[in-house]
């Protein structure tokens, strides 16, 4: 088995289907590559870049949030944030960036520690997307 | 017998009436149209995450966890959807009646609105409008159910509600519409399990999943709804609108032949004194 199918489903659109060789993203349990034939899974999604790997060629993308199910044919993401490259603002990503990170360094009790670092982690995603 | 005038004018002024109403009925054909691809759209994301909780869920029977067991409060938050506008026939009222008719206590529901028309009527009844969110209704976006959903799953949370219920407009096809609510938490298990071809592994761990998942799961339903409801609206104004116009096709159609009967007897009025008057004189 050299392919499996790769579905991606956003809440407003399908979007991406098809046979892909592997697929890279970030989870919770940090990154993670799937070949065919994967072990029956179910992981929950972090932000990052997604990386898809088609016989021919490789997309990108920029995944927030969701959660994968893995089986040994199929790989379905739910992803409830996605992004291709052309869809991100590259000066809101820089603004987010920058923003999380003040954030994040002048701590306040009230400040929402984890809300921050998945801010910043979303601004990174984008940002590296982009390169 | 009414006069010419009279019938004449009031005509004229059904038949505006009637062009309003046509317009209105063409706008929400289009509408309608869009509304139903976005909830199209919508349904497999929601079905796919319904499979995955309810076999997430079968494989952990009999775990506690908080969003599975109904909190200490008796209190209930309901979302209800409804639109802005109205002229939409029963839409609003239905969804209204849920509530209205249900043996619960007002003073134990705490309702979300979405929706002008849904907040007015409960208003009306004496509900406790806690939050109202109408802007979202117009272009339902993920992100607002994302947004609605976090601030209600906070107060459960916080142990502030107990339950938490969603009432909206299911899309059936065109012309059906049924108004339901539905429970979002505690999650209730569905006793008939399909079973599942091959072991799930979880790589957070059970609880850990659940506490991620269950919250996404929610914000789909909770989008689902919005998308599924303003299909709806837009089916129940074309309806009502459809109506509206042959009920004024109608009304031209009797009026007109008031009109000519009118105009008739007056004719033969004018003749009859005419002649009188040629007989008077010769």
């Amino acid at each position: 088995m050299k392919e499996f199918t790769l579905k991606i489903i956003a809440p407003d659109r399908v979007f991406f289907e098809g046979p892909v060789t592997a697929v890279e993203f970030n989870t919770t349990e940090g990154q993670i590559g799937v070949l065919p034939a994967h072990v029956p899974m179910t992981v929950i999604v972090k932000p990052g870049v997604l990386t898809i790997y088609e016989e021919e060629q490789m997309k990108i993308a920029a995944l927030h949030a969701g959660f994968a199910e893995i089986l040994q044919d199929r790989v379905t993401i739910l992803a409830e944030v996605i992004e291709w490259p052309d869809e991100i603002d590259e000066e809101r990503a820089l603004a987010a960036k920058q923003r999380a990170q003040e954030r994040l360094q002048t701590k306040t009790p009230e400040t929402d520690i984890a809300r921050a670092e998945t801010a910043l982690l979303r601004a990174l995603a984008r940002i590296s997307v982009l390169k | 017998m009414a006069s010419m005038r009279d019938i004449k004018r009031r005509k004229g002024s059904i038949q505006s009436t009637q062009q309003i109403t046509k317009a209105m009925k063409l706008v929400s054909t289009v509408k309608l149209q869009r509304a139903r691809q976005n909830a199209e759209r919508s349904q497999e994301y929601f079905q796919c995450m319904y499979r995955t909780v309810q076999s997430i869920l079968a494989k952990t029977v009999g775990l506690r966890h908080p969003y599975l067991t109904s909190g200490q409060s008796s209190k209930k938050a309901v979302i209800v959807i409804t639109s802005n506008r109205g002229l939409a026939g029963g839409y609003n009222t239905n969804i209204t009646k849920l509530l209205t008719r249900s043996e619960w206590a007002k003073e134990d529901v705490l309702v979300y609105t979405v929706g002008r028309k849904g907040k007015e009527i409960l208003q009306r009844n004496g509900y406790r409008i806690e939050e109202d969110w109408s802007d979202i209704v117009e272009e339902p976006a993920y992100a607002d159910a994302m947004a609605l959903g976090r601030k209600v799953l906070d107060k459960f949370s916080a142990g502030q509600i107990g339950e938490i219920y969603l009432a909206y407009t299911k899309f059936k096809n065109t012309v059906s519409h049924e108004p339901v609510m539905i429970k979002l938490l505690p999650v209730e298990v569905q006793e008939e399990q399909p079973t599942a071809g091959a072991i799930m592994n979880f790589e957070a761990g059970d609880e850990e999943a659940l506490n991620m998942i269950i919250p996404k799961y929610m914000n789909s339903l909770i989008y689902g709804g919005l998308v599924e409801s303003v299909a709806s609206e837009n089916g129940a104004r074309m309806q009502a609108m459809d109506s509206a116009t042959s009920n004024a096709e109608e009304m031209i159609q009797d009026l007109t032949l008031l009109y000519n009967r009118a105009r008739q007897g007056s004719i033969t009025q004018e003749l009859t004194e005419i002649i009188a008057g040629a007989e008077a004189i010769s």
